[in-house]
């Protein structure tokens, strides 16, 4: 690590634009730790000659005194956004050698703000998991380690685990993530950084493939809020490619950082308290309101009564979407095909020979809650149900101004722990999942370590548009943590 | 009418309900930007979108919304101001998003009523159940290599309106009025073409039979591709045949869809309810529920045009016109406007018989529509009054229409050019008419002596010497006098 490396994007943006170093230099480094973090697989792609063209490019724009808001900020692209040229797997064997030609909103928002782009990063199979250990490129493995000294290779979280792991190794400043239950924030709380969901439909998902249209929502690593605050900025927008697109002014997310949460009110949901919580969770969340209580806001008990049916409801509708939006992946037109004896044969060789088993299990469960005689007790069920989570919050929010609960029930867990069992791999969500169904924004901030050395997340709901006060007050709760672990591997490096 | 088939055991009732898939004439498809032009070189119209690329998304195409409210409004449909698009997921390769996008259990047009016009002259109406709107399929080609099949996307994402019936249709003539009456609703609307050889305008055919009296209604066949009126006319024809033949046998009628065949004429089993899909209908995440506002809707009904019959009853009622005239005049939309126009200030009854008698048949016989017309409206309308004012007479104008059809020039040029008028003047009428007695000396005694037959013949000598110019009556009347004298 170089002190390249470890430095905030808010910094990198003052140094270069003072010139204490390039952008080629600062985009160099951050490919020499990629190199270096290899191991992590936290990369399905690397870009490190267009990362240096656009670098250079930066450079002759501070130079001429042309600075744009990310310009030569090298970051990760979770490989679920298209990219014009650059070959896009979402983690599955289906998309073959897949090379869009066309650029998602998101990136390209991105790049015409001068970020650089180091590759695309890895991800669980089409975001599907939540410890990156479906992706058909292999595990991402966490920079974090144990203290006790086993040595086990952990999960970075999921689905966005190559996002989450390249931002704590300092392989990148920021990454692209997408959260459809949690896809963000739980990597984010496992990797020790700061990440945000925001409210559906403040990024355009145009050019971001598919998993569950009604919940996917991009979102970015960093690490810390500020950098989060920054980089969401040139994400966020209205774009008339996306229908559910909203169109909404961006505030200047990073403005709303004051440090001050006098007189805010903020909701401690009882639901949240689930039976068998580690007690490390449990303390964490009770530090979390200390220190807000400490800062002058108000500590207030609220209910979200449906919180219990958030998962059944979440592992309806999603796989429900899912079960339709993979349909397009059929060997007709572009992707893996295998031949078959006749068309069904084909579809059938080519979807099992190109679909993972996570995918596979979502597409099955989606189809059958869809089918004809199961639609009403399964998905409109779920529908109805999800409406009475949303209203959940909508009350809430009448009592309070966010809501603060830990982001998973865990710390970062060992690969393989749960791979048996996905009922368990599925609780992971239990925090995450109610806000992806309400559509609310929420935040992940590191708020201290477990007894094995581990990060622990705090997560921060908002209402409905209302990103800058889930930053401000994700910012104040980094402050008071005063949060600088770093993983065994990057320490070492320094 | 309702048509009879007479069976061994007794008279059975034919009862059809039609699913008519209308594209909507809009530029660009219904979800996407790209083109939608007839014939253009395979894959050629298509976006990422149509293409269902990764990440791609869904905009709905305002235009085509306005354009089922407009057809909505035309079938006298209750417009419902929220709608939801839905997936219907099935496989298929022309289908690449795996799920054709349409609407299910909320569409855009609820229920309506349109009049159908039989050839008694009576008028039955028929309920629409409703309208929707949907994105059409690509094409398979299956016959371009010896083992591959082939798809051309160009179609995939375009537009279409379905609009389902009631069973109120009972039998093949009804149901041919019923398609035209549609067609002709949607081509005024300007929102189909309605060409059915182009696939513009496809129908599908549910029937089923029961015995004359019976209210039950029996089980439905539902009768694919029938492209034409001939073909749903024919496929009725043997539908209903084969599903008595079955039912007076001890037979049972298995819902199914059946696959109408133009060359055998005959309709064969495609899918029994059974193997029928299940298409997972669910509403579409990518898109909103479509909200209209009252506004837009009341701006589309202020534009409509004027319907096919409002049109028949105006013209029967303000130019007195017959029911079967003013319908043959209304069924195209340009023929109803020519004929307006050629009428202004003329006698409309005289116009309308050299229009449907004439002009039609003319420009029927050389393959011309109304609009490749040589002879305009306006031209149309001054033979007219020149016929009407004595310029000519009716023999003559028929001279000028021939003319007029093959040059292209006006009447009143015709006529002076060829010194065409009609002579009315009684001494040059008078002198001709002396020449032929003159010429025909024994004619006219025998005529005198109780030959009145010749009468027809001293007529035909005057007009013919006269090169027909002399006004027939006039001659008439001059012609007996002389005679009788």
């Amino acid at each position: 690590m170089t002190e390249l490396t470890n430095q905030t994007i808010a910094q990198a943006l003052e140094g270069l634009k003072k010139k204490q170093f390039s952008a080629k230099e600062l985009t160099e480094a951050h490919i020499k730790v990629m190199e270096e973090t290899r191991h992590l697989n936290a990369y399905i792609t690397e870009t490190p000659e267009q990362a240096l063209e656009a670098a250079q490019e930066s450079d002759k724009k501070i130079t001429a005194g042309d600075m744009r808001p990310l310009e030569g900020i090298p970051i990760g692209m979770k490989d679920l956004f298209c990219t014009k040229g650059v070959r896009t797997t979402a983690a599955s064997k289906i998309l073959g050698n897949f090379v869009p030609q066309y650029e998602s909103t998101v990136s390209g928002k991105m790049l015409a703000d001068g970020a650089v782009i180091l590759g695309k990063t890895n991800l669980d199979e089409f975001a599907m998991g939540s410890s990156n250990t479906t992706s058909a490129f292999g595990n991402v493995i966490s920079p974090w380690k144990r203290s006790d000294g086993s040595n086990a290779d952990l999960v970075p979280g999921g689905s966005s685990g190559g996002s989450s792991a390249a931002v704590s190794a300092r392989s990148c400043m920021a990454a692209t993530g997408t959260d459809t239950g949690g896809s963000i924030r739980q990597p984010a709380a496992f990797c020790g950084i700061a990440g945000i969901k925001p409210t559906y439909g403040r990024c355009s998902r145009w050019g971001v493939i598919a998993f569950a249209s009604s919940l996917d929502q991009p979102g970015i690593f960093a690490r810390d809020v500020k950098d989060c605050a920054i980089v969401l900025k040139s994400m966020s927008g209205h774009d008339p490619k996306d229908s559910t697109s909203a169109n909404k002014p961006v505030p200047e997310f990073a403005a709303a950082l004051t440090g001050n949460v006098k007189g805010l009110k903020v909701g401690i949901p009882k639901e949240y308290n689930v039976e068998g919580m580690p007690a490390e969770i449990t303390a964490i969340w009770q530090k979390g309101m200390d220190w807000l209580k400490t800062g002058g806001a108000e500590i207030v008990d609220i209910s979200l009564p449906h919180t219990k049916y958030a998962l059944p409801t979440y592992y309806i509708i999603a796989p429900a979407e899912c079960s339709s939006n993979l349909a397009r992946y059929d060997g007709v037109r572009y992707g893996l095909r295998v031949d078959g004896e006749n068309l069904n044969d084909m579809y059938g060789k080519s979807r099992a020979a190109g679909f993972g088993n996570e995918v596979t299990r979502r597409i099955l469960i989606g189809t059958y809650v869809l089918s004809s005689g199961y639609y009403d007790a399964y998905y409109i069920k779920a529908q109805k149900l999800r409406r009475l989570i949303y209203e959940d919050f909508i009350n809430a929010y009448q009592k309070c101004d966010v809501i603060l609960t830990p982001t998973a029930p865990s710390a970062a867990f060992a690969i393989g722990e749960n791979d048996d069992d996905p009922l368990k791999m599925y609780l992971n969500d239990v925090f995450t999942v109610p806000a992806s169904l309400a559509g609310i924004p929420g935040m992940s901030v590191p708020a201290g370590l477990d007894a094995q050395g581990l990060p622990l997340g705090l997560q921060i709901l908002g209402r409905h548009w209302d990103e800058e006060t889930v930053f401000r007050v994700s910012d104040f709760i980094e402050t008071a943590a005063a949060f600088d672990a770093v993983p065994q591997m990057v320490k070492k490096a320094a | 009418m309702a048509e009879i088939v007479k069976g061994e055991t007794g008279d059975w009732e034919i009862v059809i309900g039609m699913e008519v898939h209308a594209q909507i004439t809009s530029q660009s498809k219904l979800f996407s930007g790209a083109a939608t032009a007839f014939g253009a070189e395979p894959n050629s119209q298509v976006s990422f979108v149509d293409a269902a690329m990764p990440g791609m998304l869904p905009v709905l195409n305002q235009y085509c919304v306005e354009q089922a409210i407009r057809t909505g409004l035309g079938l006298n449909a209750q417009i419902n101001m929220t709608s939801v698009f839905e997936r219907k997921n099935y496989f298929y390769p022309d289908l690449p998003q795996g799920y054709q996008i349409s609407q299910f259990q909320h569409p855009i047009v609820g229920e309506g009523e349109i009049e159908i016009d039989l050839s008694d002259g009576t008028v039955k109406p028929i309920r629409i159940e409703r309208l929707h709107m949907e994105q059409d399929a690509g094409k398979s080609l299956h016959d371009q290599h010896p083992t591959k099949s082939f798809v051309d996307l160009n179609r995939s994402g375009t537009a279409l309106m379905e609009i389902v019936s009631r069973p109120d249709i009972r039998g093949a003539e009804e149901a041919a009025a019923y398609l035209s009456k549609l067609r002709m609703i949607l081509r005024y609307l300007g929102t189909c073409d309605g060409n059915m050889d182009e696939g513009s305008m496809r129908a599908d055919v549910n029937l089923s039979m029961r015995r004359v009296g019976e209210e039950k209604l029996g089980t439905r066949c539902e009768i694919k591709n029938v492209n034409s009126i001939k073909a749903v006319q024919m496929a009725i024809a043997y539908e209903s045949r084969r599903q008595v033949e079955v039912l007076e046998n001890g037979g049972t009628i298995k819902q199914e869809t059946r696959l109408w065949d133009p060359a055998k004429g005959e309709t064969r089993s495609m899918r029994s309810k059974e193997e029928a899909h299940d298409y997972r209908y669910f509403p579409d995440p990518d898109l909103l529920p479509l909200v209209l506002q009252p506004q837009l809707v009341e701006k589309i009904e202020a534009s409509l045009p004027e319907l096919p019959d409002q049109k028949k009853h105006r013209f029967m009622s303000e130019f007195g016109l017959g029911a079967y005239d003013a319908s043959v005049l209304i069924a195209e939309r340009s023929r109803a406007d020519f004929f307006e126009q050629a009428a202004k200030g003329r006698n409309a009854k005289l116009v309308a018989n050299w229009l449907l008698n004439e002009l039609l048949a003319l420009l029927n016989k050389e393959g011309k529509s109304i609009a490749e017309s040589p002879i305009s409206a306006a031209h149309l309308g001054q033979l007219v009054g020149l016929i009407s004012d004595n310029t000519i007479s009716g023999k003559i104008a028929k001279d000028v229409f021939a003319d007029m059809f093959a040059s292209g020039k006006d009447a009143s040029q015709i006529v002076e050019e060829k010194g065409l008028k009609q002579v009315t003047d009684t001494g040059a009428i008078e002198k001709t008419i002396d020449e032929v007695l003159a010429e025909n000396a024994d004619k006219v005694g025998e005529f005198r002596s109780g030959k009145d037959k010749l009468f027809g013949f001293f007529v035909g000598q005057v007009m013919k010497k006269s090169g027909g110019k002399l006004n027939p009556s006039a001659v008439n009347d001059i012609l007996m006098a002389k005679l009788k004298s």
